[in-house]
């Protein structure tokens, strides 16, 4: 088990002739991802890495089955390419894009909330669960499937936590990025819930940062309704006020989002945070040593 | 992206949003010349930074003759004004905004963001105006009223009769008017430039019964700046860091702090994490960098020639950890960059991720003078304990 995506996934990558979509097409289907087209308009009838090119979203649903997207769609054109993948009933929609602006995307969360998919970012390095399927662009072979449920608003720092947790024996079910940006599609609280229902699910490790309050809202579900051992890490206790820290969702501003108070709260309500980020496995280790979350011993 | 009060009042003009008569002026004879075009006495002389706080720090003035108008735009525009905002040193004052001055009879305070959790736009009113709104929804929670904004909708006419009925006592129909008409305008101006954030504060009746903006804030949302062209026309580069304004034309995510240790990353996550690390390990980090998730070649050479001519940095840390990108390519351009500018101070390298051996192989047979770290904290103490 796995949440959101496995090996039967089908996945239709949006902007799959630009560099990016073109690059991590190849990065995908070398993972073993089931990828069956993509989609550029106006480039229809091309293929890339022998998947055929559609001119539209609904083609790739309707000629091959298509229930969840990838989008490498530039930021100007990303919320229509979502608005896109939603009306043509695509489940899972994956955005990686960066730079997206935000009331695009107070627009877009109220169209997907209307059409019943799930939206992943964006500004997000994707979902994968382990031995399946990856639907994004993280290093695939970092990761190793087991127990760990991985949920992160980061990049490059959900790799590093990821190598840990494989380099001390932990593997995980599915890891999320949902996201850097201010406004994303799924909160800490939506995968979770999905985790709990998981049965090969024996764990959580929450990688927050700075801005808003998504960690604080998580910590206070866990409390009352995870019954798995979670752990946890913020980034940017150090990060100054009115700052944008890269992602445009990492911002303390009006007093709220800062990690202090991320910290707190967490502990407040029972769950083991980590402060030292270079000692996350081994902290791993001995949160979750009492369920058996590496696949080995399944 | 920030403007500047005058700025974002010749916006809220544009809007038909009601501001006191007033002009920017550049120079005491300016700031006289102005003045003397006014209404008044009273005028008012307002340094122009981006800063908030100005108030506190001196940086806002009565005046009481074109004579005082000089003085005190004499006074702000020749040191750096300091605020709970600016930092110890202050910031350069480069134009004051000359006002009339009016007399206040009520004080309001009116404001729009995003609500994330929520994902739309929420009006926030108060009728504490002048203060902080932070304070006043910690201290007088009751004060801060909310409307959340259907951005399908826009921003309904009952929504400002929630808030301008209110308000106690109910000021008279003339006024009320122009507050929902301010109210509509100020949504309208948000939704039409991509703002992040408007802030009326204080929002005033004055003693003749008149709403007018007193002050305006406006911050935009930096990625919708490529279709807000005329708003990226208004950035003001003598606001921000020397280095940063370098560092972003090199397509650069960084931020100067204020300790000594050079910090370049891959990823904001993970450029935030090592910021804690080296805290952590007793150390102060002298910047943010992140030179995005997939850095290149070029992007690490960059990265290190801003780290570098920032004279504080006793120490450089890079942290990269290589994804798709190989750690062999991103060790060549470690070497590459180090080469092409002369690094005089104790270098930390850690690399993990896709081919870390042959990145750590190409490090060591380099005839630079690195010190290659095994991990994180190791890394973070071994920065640390350069500068200690």
């Amino acid at each position: 088990m796995s949440i959101l995506i496995d090996e039967n996934t089908k996945v239709v990558v949006q902007g799959i002739t630009g560099k990016e979509g073109t690059f991590h097409t190849r990065q995908m289907l070398a993972y073993g991802t089931n990828i069956v087209a993509g989609v550029t308009p106006g480039k229809g009838g091309q293929t890339v890495e022998g998947i055929p090119v559609l001119n539209r979203i609904r083609d790739a649903v309707d000629r091959y089955g298509a229930n969840a997207s990838c989008i490498f769609v530039p930021p100007p054109f990303a919320s229509d390419a979502i608005f896109e993948a939603a009306d043509a009933g695509i489940h899972v929609i994956v955005c990686i894009t960066e730079g997206i602006p935000t009331l695009d995307m107070v627009k877009t969360a109220h169209f997907i909330g209307k059409h019943g998919s799930l939206l992943i970012g964006p500004n997000t390095p994707g979902i994968i669960s382990p031995g399946k399927t990856k639907v994004g662009i993280m290093p695939g072979h970092i990761h190793k499937r087991g127990g760990v449920g991985v949920i992160s608003r980061s990049g490059t720092l959900t790799y590093e936590v990821v190598d840990q947790l494989t380099r001390v024996g932990l593997g995980q079910s599915t890891c999320i990025g949902i996201g850097g940006d201010a406004i994303v599609g799924t909160s800490f609280i939506d995968h979770l819930r999905w985790f709990k229902e998981d049965r090969e699910t024996k764990g959580a490790v929450l990688i927050g940062e700075i801005g808003g309050t998504a960690e604080e809202e998580a910590a206070e579900y866990i409390e009352e309704a995870f019954d798995k051992p979670v752990l946890a890490f913020i980034a940017g206790q150090t990060a100054p006020p009115g700052r944008r820290m890269g992602h445009a969702g990492a911002i303390i501003s009006g007093g709220k989002g800062k990690a202090e108070d991320k910290i707190n709260s967490l502990k407040s309500h029972g769950i083991t945070v980590v402060l030292n980020l270079g000692q996350l496995g081994q902290m791993a280790l001995e949160v979750f040593k009492d369920s058996r979350t590496s696949l080995a011993k399944n | 992206m920030k403007i500047h009060e005058f700025q974002a009042k010749d916006l809220f003009r544009t809007f038909g949003i009601p501001v006191p008569s007033g002009k920017v002026a550049y120079t005491p004879g300016q700031a006289v010349e102005v003045a003397q075009g006014l209404p008044g006495p009273p005028w008012v002389v307002k340094a122009q930074i981006h800063a908030g706080g100005r108030g506190k720090g001196g940086g806002i003035r009565v005046a009481n003759s074109p004579h005082e108008v000089g003085k005190a735009a004499d006074e702000v525009l020749s040191n750096p004004l300091i605020t709970p905002q600016t930092g110890p040193s202050g910031q350069k004052v480069r134009q004051v905004l000359v006002e009339e001055g009016l007399d206040i009879e009520r004080e309001f305070y009116l404001g729009i963001v995003i609500d994330r959790k929520l994902a739309s736009p929420v009006m926030i009113f108060s009728q504490a105006g002048g203060m902080e709104i932070e304070e006043v929804s910690s201290k007088h929670p009751e004060l801060v009223l909310l409307e959340t904004i259907d951005i399908t909708q826009g921003f309904m006419p009952y929504q400002a009769r929630n808030l301008s009925y209110a308000i106690e006592p109910i000021p008279d129909k003339e006024v009320l008017k122009v507050f929902s008409a301010i109210t509509s305008q100020l949504y309208k101006l948000f939704i039409t430039k991509d703002c992040s954030l408007v802030e009326i504060n204080p929002l005033v009746i004055t003693k003749s019964g008149k709403p007018v903006a007193l002050d305006a804030k406006i911050n935009f949302d930096d990625n919708a700046l490529f279709r807000q062209k005329e708003v990226a026309h208004l950035h003001d580069p003598y606001e921000m860091d020397e280095l940063e304004v370098k560092a972003s034309q090199y397509n650069l995510n960084y931020i100067r702090l204020d300790g000594n240790i050079g910090a370049m990353v891959n990823g904001a996550g993970l450029a935030m994490a090592t910021m804690d690390l080296i805290k952590l390990a007793g150390a102060e980090p002298a910047n943010f960098l992140d030179v995005g998730g997939g850095a290149s070649e070029e992007m690490v050479t960059n990265g290190l020639k801003i780290i570098l001519s920032d004279a504080r940095v006793k120490a450089i840390l890079i942290n990269i950890f290589g994804g798709i990108m190989r750690c062999d390519v991103l060790a060549r351009g470690v070497v590459k960059a180090a080469k092409e500018v002369d690094i005089k101070v104790p270098l930390i390298v850690r690399l993990e991720g896709t081919n870390v051996e042959e990145g750590r192989q190409i490090l060591r047979n380099s005839d630079l003078d690195f010190s290659v770290a095994k991990d994180m904290e190791e890394a973070a103490r071994m920065v640390a304990s350069q500068v200690s």
